[in-house]
């Protein structure tokens, strides 16, 4: 059968040897493949984070999304999860890199994998992917709209977030940015700003910036979402997962 | 945008949520995307004791009527003789 994919929930190893939720969405069939590890937004592992992963699925990828509140909300609903963890602060980076690290090594652990893991994240998930990238030996990162990538937070800022700029230098594989013009938050000069240092550094990047979108075009779900930046942002990261994590 | 911004308060008093009455201790206030309002930014509160994650009373409403909804309570409470507050 064509196009057919299995899909769901499964537990795997994180941060620390904890057992924590994950989603996987893979094709079916041997065919050898790469994998990616799509670190879900500040609202959760929810519905939206779980289509996306089916789509790279569609695509021929093994995916998997580390549920980042595993911990501090086992078993709630995405929202109430994120409601409970927003007020904790966000999740450490040392926390987070240990999950998306945990979830690399069990995509390359699958029977088909190629050995190859790119990770993508959105908004927060998009400073955790690039912090992902400078942390662990990767072959992708993806980098959508995420905010303190570049810069410092004021100091009532309420999460455990910072800016990356001094682990760049540290950054284990290509770069690919997709962003909003009109996004504050990263604003144009950050983004600017990164691929300055990224170029610094010699690390290999692309970054784009769409007109006419501000942040979070990809979500569907919202009056932000902007289908014709969406749809050729989709096409950017299928040719550059093709490049970086494709079988061949 | 991800606002990020997180306003907390402790607080006293009772809601009523899937878990039924419990008592309340904790808000959590921000304004940021919603998860089921039809706007791009809400401004959320979340009520919460000491119950689990999903015992929460949560609300998300648009800049204007949380506004109102400020001065709503604000006019309920001065009208009540101060000898009850």
């Amino acid at each position: 059968m064509d196009d057919a994919m299995t899909a769901g929930t499964i537990t795997i190893a994180g941060g620390g040897g904890d057992q924590i939720e994950a989603y996987y969405a893979g094709p079916a069939g041997g065919q050898p493949r790469g994998g990616v590890v799509l670190i879900h937004h500040l609202p959760g592992y929810d519905r939206w984070s779980k289509e996306v992963a089916r789509r790279f699925a569609v695509d021929g990828y093994d995916v998997l999304v580390p549920n980042l509140y595993s911990r501090e909300a086992p078993g709630a609903d995405p929202d109430d999860a994120a409601a409970v963890a927003r007020a904790r602060g966000g999740i450490a980076d040392e926390q987070l890199v240990g999950d998306v690290g945990g979830a690399a090594e069990h995509l390359r652990g699958l029977p088909a994998s190629n050995g190859k893991v790119a990770v993508i994240g959105h908004c927060s998930g998009g400073r955790q992917a690039v912090l992902a990238g400078c942390n662990l030996d990767l072959q992708g990162v993806v980098d959508c709209y995420g905010a303190y990538v570049i810069g410092t937070p004021a100091a009532d800022f309420p999460l455990r977030a910072g800016g990356l700029e001094d682990q760049l230098a540290k950054l284990s594989c290509p770069l690919l940015g997709l962003f909003g013009a009109e996004d504050s938050y990263p604003s144009p000069d950050q983004v600017a700003e990164l691929g300055r240092l990224l170029t610094e550094h010699s690390k290999e990047h692309e970054l784009h910036s769409y007109d006419g979108a501000g942040h979070g075009f990809f979500c569907t779900d919202r009056p932000a979402y902007r289908p014709q930046q969406a749809v050729d942002g989709y096409q950017k990261i299928a040719a550059f997962f093709a490049r970086t994590i494709g079988a061949s | 945008m991800c606002t990020y911004n997180t306003e907390h308060a402790t607080i006293t008093g009772s809601g009523k949520g899937r878990a039924g009455w419990v008592s309340l201790t904790n808000a959590t206030v921000y304004f940021d995307h919603p998860v089921h309002a039809p706007a791009d930014h809400t401004l959320n509160i979340d009520l919460t004791g000491a119950g689990a994650p999903g015992e929460r009373i949560a609300v998300e409403l648009t800049a204007s009527s949380a506004r109102e909804l400020v001065a709503a309570i604000e006019r309920a409470l001065a009208k009540v003789p101060a000898a009850l507050l």
